[in-house]
């Protein structure tokens, strides 16, 4: 192993790490909302994928094309009947208490529903397949997250800057009440940017069931990945959570060249070390 | 300026706080290409009044219309889209945006355009308050009378039938003010019917037709600015206002 092979081998990890935090880093840049819940919509997302492809043989990424809608519209409920009405004057705990409920609920109903095996989306010849870039092998699978990832950040960042729908975000963000005494509808605002943020989700459960096992109770460690992804990158830009994710996945994997008990610890590490010396995280928002 | 038509029609509003009553039935009528200015003394409720009148908050008691529609229960934004659209006290810019964003979205959103379609308005807006120059610059950090003048230009991007300005030319210089209140002349001259509320008395009386004396949330006097301001009632209020707005 050398340190080119590890620096790859982060930054494509990191990929996937970015997949996990942007649709956090997103709602929580449009209404100050944490959702505890990210991670186990993940897995829910993921079973979603595996009853698809179960009962259409789809390949996992196609069956992305019908997941990616049924977590757009199960955010955009979520957030129009349930957290729309947690959401009051700065404060922002009670939609982080009914998320951590809804964090329970999921654990608890895909439990009962699939036990605690875990499971696993093939991918087919996508997961062994592998591009020779000279004495070093880069695996497709993980090439096709980091460009995915890649993607979604460039996309967001232009719906955000460019669009119609970006600017009542952003103005709905700055302050919702004048927002709606110009004519935008903030609780409409804030339920299309939760189902965005879970149209995300429904990209980072394919990538990650592909990749590894789940089960579960696989949500809680990738709500914290997202997390620490968006805390290093700093709040409110993608080009900002991108970056987390790469230093968060770079960080495991030098980590895990020291030993491979290191890899996680180091990750939390480096997460660490950079809230104490940056509280604002690495590229912060102009203030 | 003013027709017969009613633009605003307010009959018997009340809102309270707790035993804390800040709008005691309140009746007003405001024709379509009337100005009215609104007076009186810090708390009289005049502020509560314009978050009656734009859905900000809902009134206890009485009734709302605006150009015969009833409206006493419509949200801000639907008030918005009907044609009312205030600016507030405290300038409350979209710091993160452009001048131009800001004005594009009031557009975009308040008369329910495309953003292509909203450009056109928006840039009108932006020109029609001197602030063209500035488009480009975040509005977080443009000085506090560009922040006046945009926090007009926001409103009339979304193509206003009645405007309400809280407290406006506060915290300018007289030229300053004066300039602002040459635009909103003009805004008025244009056929936007206004509610003003103001404590700079020389600004306001240049303008409106017609004043309403506010105190402890009820209207105490009523009529055209020569009649109201030599009024009993009010010289006592009017003697503290002006001190006041020297200071501003």
């Amino acid at each position: 192993m050398n340190v080119i092979d590890t620096l790859i081998g982060g930054l494509l990890l990191g990929g996937l790490y970015t997949l996990f935090a942007i649709g956090l880093s997103l709602i929580f840049g449009v209404m100050r909302l944490v959702n505890i819940a990210h991670g186990d919509f993940i897995v829910l997302a993921a079973y979603i994928a595996y009853l698809v492809i179960g009962a259409t043989g789809l390949h996992p990424l196609v069956a992305l094309l019908v997941v990616i809608p049924i977590m757009a519209v199960i955010g955009y409920l979520l957030q129009k009947w349930v957290l729309n009405r947690t959401m009051g004057d700065d404060d922002v705990l009670p939609p982080l208490l009914v998320t951590f409920g809804l964090a329970v609920i999921i654990q608890n109903a895909l439990l009962a529903a699939f036990t605690s095996n875990s499971m696993r989306l093939s991918a087919g010849s996508l997961q062994t397949s592998s591009l020779p870039l000279g004495s070093i092998q880069i695996g497709l699978l993980p090439l096709f997250t980091l460009l995915m990832a890649v993607v979604l950040v460039i996309v967001l960042e232009f719906i955000f800057a460019r669009t119609r729908i970006g600017r009542a975000f952003r103005a709905t963000s700055d302050d919702p009440q004048i927002a709606s005494a110009i004519g935008v509808r903030a609780d409409h605002i804030y339920a299309l940017a939760m189902a965005i943020s879970f149209a995300t989700i429904a990209i980072a459960s394919v990538f990650l069931a592909m990749r590894s096992n789940f089960d579960p109770y696989s949500g809680p460690a990738r709500l914290i990945y997202g997390f620490e992804a968006v805390i290093i990158g700093g709040l409110g830009s993608f080009y900002g959570t991108l970056a987390g994710g790469l230093v968060l996945g770079l960080a495991q994997s030098f980590g895990a060249q020291i030993s491979p008990n290191m890899q996680i610890l180091s990750g939390h590490l480096v997460f660490f070390i950079i809230l104490a010396l940056r509280p604002r995280g690495l590229f912060p928002k102009a203030p | 300026m003013s027709s017969d038509e009613i633009a605003l029609e307010v009959v018997g509003l009340c809102k309270a706080y707790g035993a804390l009553s800040v709008t005691k039935d309140v009746s007003l009528t405001v024709r379509a290409g009337e100005a009215i200015g609104i007076i009186g003394p810090n708390g009289a409720g005049k502020t509560t009044l314009f978050n009656l009148f734009t859905g900000i908050i809902r009134a206890d008691a009485g009734r709302i219309s605006f150009f015969g529609q009833d409206i006493t229960t419509a949200s801000a934004r639907s008030r918005c889209h009907m044609g009312i659209t205030r600016s507030f006290q405290v300038p409350q810019p979209f710091g993160g945006m452009t001048v131009f964003e800001n004005t594009l979205v009031a557009a975009a959103f308040g008369q329910k355009l495309s953003q292509r379609e909203a450009r056109a308005p928006a840039a009108e807006a932006l020109q029609r308050t001197g602030l063209w120059p500035k488009a480009q610059l975040r509005a977080g950090e443009i000085t506090l009378l560009d922040r006046k003048r945009l926090e007009l230009a926001r409103s009339i991007a979304t193509a206003p039938r009645l405007l309400l300005l809280d407290e406006i030319a506060g915290g300018l210089t007289e030229s300053e003010c004066q300039e602002l209140v040459a635009l909103i002349r003009k805004i008025h001259s244009e056929g936007t019917t206004i509610i003003w509320i103001e404590h700079v008395l020389h600004a306001l009386l240049s303008i409106v037709d017609r004043v309403i004396v506010l105190d402890f949330g009820q209207k105490i006097a009523e009529g055209d600015p020569a009649t109201i301001m030599k009024s009993p009632e009010v010289s006592s209020i009017y003697l503290g206002l002006e001190a006041e707005s020297a200071h501003g």
